[in-house]
């Protein structure tokens, strides 16, 4: 069987009804690799056929859609039940799923029930040889795994993030197909009693979107103090590499590095952390990474978008004053 | 309540991992392989259900030889028997393959509730604990970060989803698959590795579970590589205010994250 | 031959690193400056069976062998080492010789607490002028009505301020080692007490003081083993557990190298780390070898004691070149760390200061190069081959 075929998209509705980000990533991928070939979304909702327009706008050639007040909120059992009954009719040779909460719950089931192939954390998803082949992150990101689908359904679960969202074209239509779903409340096993916010004192290591990270450098557990200082007005947690935690500086959970916290922030600042392959293991799934070391030859310079080579006891000070001006000066602007 | 758990045995997160040279796998020799970080958690909450409520704790894997450390670590945790399904068509088996092979292996067993690991840390998957739920036909909870059995006909499970904490109602038996943050495990103790020593483990073949022909695999690793290189980017050197407002600037302008 | 450590070894093993390293190795340096553990630490060290570990499970301990043992302590050594000097007095000076000499009685009254790590011991041997010289002990233990009355002091009694269970040494009869008797005192005894506590070198967060006998009445059922033989109890206990101090010193030889390399990859001189220069490598390839050598005559003196036979030998050998490893690798790591070694923000001056007591406790260098001698020479007399026995084949105890 040829790769070359219609590529589905399972749509996950967010608050407000549109869908979530993901999904507009996930239509632009699908754009990209069905060709000239359709892109097909599937929406299961309590009342989500109006998304249909937007999911038009943003690449679906069809959209399918289950509606029933079982459907929302999110539960395994009719989400399953709704989704698996529009892709089982059309056995479509490619689904993708964005890597959610939601998606990482429905789509390995999916793929039991319709005994398709499944790869989970895609970091992308191509056609390579009349393969679909996916790349994604293992071994707790020690490397990168190239998976080929075999034949039949394939159902790629893609990581948020990777893929710009595709862009809204205006005057696009798509065929709505309405998708059977006839299931009693009985056969929905599981209830969604509450949902809550989280509220959080500080922002844990593996969550943030900024974290400010010590190490040797810092020469004593006293100057953890101007990463907190930093952190504070950065609303950032803060993190450590080995040494200092090996040196009871600070405890364990500070560790970022292959015998701790793997990390992922939009922003990383490195102070006076040398860049030992241990620590990088950790964090060089980073965004933006800023390293304050006073060796010019240290190692995490090698992979810094920027470097400042200095003193982290005159820069850090520094820094924090003037990340307080800007945000005072931020909050000010509204 | 009589609990299963499903464990692997994977290599430790700590250890430097060797890819092999043809790309299509990692190097074992002389790696050290331990429980799966999650699945301890699993045992962990089995072996507490099992104190509050009574039943047996039973661990199934499915691995090479080798997996049997794995077991005998869940054992000296505290667990009652473990059954081990080892074949060779195992290995070339995918995820969903896995969790047929397993389900077939719990299916005679006594069961209330099944639990897993959110995922195992080596290929990080997450992949066969709600493919299991689907192939038992029982109900799923998945990444669960807390859990309550009431009644023993239903469980109360709290995951964590994006910003949120959501509480559900899930039907027994049930499949749960556990996030770290539901409990903190318990170590072994010597008493506990003497006993698990002592305790028989089931050896199970594909052909014992009633399967004639192995589950043929759907997808296939053609290469495993190191993470790409990042490329460093600029220095900013001299007066320490000079820097300290070219990096501000950068950072607001260039990187847009503050 | 078999090198290979068995399955529950291994599991042994794996369990213990886990806790050091997250449990004990971050409290390190705080206990060290503190000079204290944290008393937690003894109940889920109890709880996992380490303060039992040889102890069978019938008398709540671990059930193990002394392989296991060695494996447990150096485990601990490696992440901090006054904690293993405490769980190796527990297990080797007072689990074992009340296991080995006690009364049915006396198993059942203080194992199970030992073992779990609800009491703690210690072992009162060492007196101001009967040192290497343990024969010479003084402390008297007079015939009382049905008990005896116990006068003297003790020093160096590692444990002694929080110990419950104190196995005590005096002298009943006449001079020399056949006047000794060996005691279990406990907390509480009338007439005992903690005297001076002492500031040591290393090994901070373990304690060490004196322990006064003035009148101390312990009744009959109290004498372990038979009267005058406690010089007999005595040696036999410090075989066992110069194996543990041979463990302790290998788990400090281990971290001194271990934090040696990872600041060798680390730290950078002349553009580069100075792993890269031949100096630093020596130095390593030295510690590499010394530690597999020493860990190799540690796991022998254990299989021999675990086969039921006569190890004092092994013992005196394994413990000497530990305990000479545990010191040279320190000294080694400090040089690597160089001016970063002398300091305390970095773990490798501690290794130094708590190795020297290896080379010291149950036994200074001297006194095993003694044991080492008689035995060797006194061979030589009987036959011009090896002394030390041969490896039969692979069999261990646990088996």
């Amino acid at each position: 069987m040829s790769a070359a075929t219609d590529v589905w998209v399972v749509v996950e509705p967010a608050a407000g009804g549109r869908p979530r980000k993901i999904t507009y990533e996930l239509l632009g991928l699908a754009r990209t690799l069905a060709g000239p070939l359709r892109v097909h979304a599937v929406v299961a909702g309590r009342a989500v056929r109006g998304m249909a327009d937007d999911l038009a706008a943003h690449g679906a050639h069809v959209v399918h859609v289950a509606e029933s007040p079982l459907l929302e909120p999110y539960t395994t059992d009719a989400h399953v039940q709704a989704v698996g009954t529009a892709l089982a009719g059309a056995a479509p040779g490619l689904v993708l799923i964005g890597s959610t909460a939601a998606g990482r719950d429905l789509a390995p089931r999916l793929a039991a029930r319709l005994d398709a192939g499944i790869v989970t954390d895609c970091a992308s998803v191509a056609i390579e040889d009349e393969r679909v082949v996916a790349t994604r992150p293992t071994m707790t990101r020690k490397a990168i795994a190239r998976v080929a689908f075999g034949d039949g359904i394939r159902i790629a679960v893609v990581l948020p993030n990777v893929y710009p969202p595709a862009p809204a074209e205006a005057g696009r239509s798509a065929e709505v197909v309405p998708v059977a779903f006839n299931m009693d409340a009985g056969d929905v096993r599981t209830r969604v009693v509450e949902v809550s916010a989280i509220k959080r004192e500080t922002v844990p290591l593996t969550e943030a979107d900024i974290i400010v990270s010590g190490g040797r450098g810092l020469r004593g557990p006293e100057n953890f103090a101007l990463l907190d200082k930093l952190a504070k007005e950065l609303g950032a947690a803060v993190g450590s590499s080995r040494p200092p935690v090996d040196s009871g500086w600070v405890p364990h959970d500070y560790e970022i590095g292959q015998t701790g916290k793997t990390v992922n922030p939009q922003l990383y600042i490195a102070c006076g952390i040398s860049g030992a392959p241990q620590h990088l293991a950790g964090m060089s799934g980073s965004r933006y990474i800023v390293a304050i070391n006073k060796d010019p030859q240290a190692p995490i310079f090698g992979i810094a978008t920027y470097g400042v080579v200095g003193d982290v006891f005159e820069i850090l000070p520094l820094l924090t004053e003037e990340v307080r001006k800007l945000k005072s000066a931020q909050r000010a602007g509204g | 309540m009589n609990v299963v758990v499903c464990v692997k045995h994977v290599p430790d997160t700590e250890a430097q991992v060797r890819l092999r040279a043809d790309g299509r796998g990692v190097d074992e020799s002389g790696l050290n392989f331990v429980l799966n970080y999650y699945d301890e958690h699993g045992v962990e909450e089995a072996l507490r259900i099992k104190e509050r409520l009574g039943g047996t704790v039973t661990l199934v894997t499915a691995g090479p030889a080798r997996a049997v450390e794995g077991l005998r670590a869940g054992l000296a945790m505290g667990a009652d028997a473990a059954v081990h399904i080892q074949d060779q068509v195992v290995a070339g088996l995918d995820h969903i393959g896995t969790a047929r092979v397993l389900a077939a292996a719990i299916k005679p067993l006594p069961c209330d509730l099944v639990l897993c690991g959110k995922l195992a840390t080596d290929d990080n998957a997450g992949i066969v604990g709600p493919a299991l739920a689907e192939f038992l036909g029982l109900p799923q909870a998945t990444a669960v970060t807390k859990l309550e059995l009431g009644d023993g006909r239903r469980a109360t499970a709290h995951r964590e989803v994006e910003g949120a904490v959501e509480t559900l109602e899930v039907r027994l038996p049930a499949v749960i698959t556990v996030e770290r943050g539901i409990n903190e495990p318990r170590y072994p103790s010597l008493p506990g590795i003497m006993r698990a020593k002592r305790t028989a483990i089931t050896v199970r073949r594909l052909a014992d579970l009633g399967m004639s022909t192995p589950p043929t695999a759907h997808v296939e690793l053609l290469q495993l590589a190191p993470p790409p290189k990042r490329q460093a980017g600029r220095r900013l050197e001299g007066e320490a205010a000079a820097v300290v407002g070219e990096l501000i600037r950068a950072l607001r302008e260039e990187a847009k994250v503050l | 031959m078999d090198f290979t450590l068995s399955e529950e070894h291994r599991l042994v093993q794996s369990t213990v690193r886990e806790w050091a390293t997250t449990r004990l190795l971050p409290r390190a340096a705080e206990m060290d400056r503190a000079g204290a553990y944290p008393r937690e630490f003894i109940r889920e060290l109890g709880e996992m069976g380490l303060t039992g570990v040889f102890t069978p499970e019938e008398y709540g301990g671990g059930g193990m062998d002394m392989v296991s043992y060695c494996i447990v302590i150096e485990e601990i050594a490696r992440a901090e080492a006054a904690l293993a000097a405490v769980l190796s007095v527990n297990n080797s000076l007072d689990c074992y010789p009340i296991l080995a000499f006690g009364t049915e009685a006396q198993k059942r009254k203080y194992l199970p607490d030992l073992a779990r790590g609800r009491t703690l011991g210690c072992y009162c041997l060492t007196e101001p002028a009967a040192g290497s010289d343990a024969a010479s002990l003084r402390t008297a233990a007079r015939r009382d009505g049905d008990g005896y009355v116990l006068n003297g002091t003790k020093v160096f009694v590692t444990n002694g301020v929080e110990a419950d269970v104190l196995v005590v040494y005096a002298r009943t009869g006449g001079e020399g080692p056949r006047g000794i008797s060996a005691f279990i005192a406990e907390r509480g005894d009338p007439g005992l007490r903690v005297g001076k506590i002492e500031h040591k070198l290393g090994i901070h967060a373990s304690s060490t003081c004196e322990i006064v006998l003035q009148d101390c009445r312990l009744p009959r059922d109290r004498l372990l083993g038979e009267e005058g033989k406690g010089f007999t109890v005595a040696m036999a206990t410090l075989d066992g557990g110069r194996i543990g101090i041979a463990a302790q010193a290998l788990g400090i030889a281990r971290a001194a190298m271990e934090d040696a390399i990872a600041y060798a990859k680390d730290r950078r001189q002349f553009g580069r780390p100075i792993a890269e220069f031949q100096a630093t490598q020596w130095k390593i390839a030295d510690m590499a070898t010394r530690i597999h050598a020493g860990r190799l005559l540690m796991y022998r003196a254990a299989w021999i004691r675990d086969q039921g036979r006569r190890h004092s030998l092994e013992a005196s050998i394994a413990k000497l070149f530990a305990s000479e490893t545990a010191m040279w690798a320190a000294t080694q790591a400090v040089q690597i760390f160089g001016g970063y070694g002398y300091i305390q923000d970095y773990p490798v001056e501690r290794h130094f200061r708590d190795a020297k007591i290896t080379e010291i406790y149950e036994g200074t260098s001297e006194i095993q190069r003694l044991v080492i001698a008689r035995h060797v020479l006194a061979a030589a007399e009987r036959t011009l081959e090896s002394p030390v026995e041969d490896c039969r084949p692979a069999r261990t105890a646990h088996d």
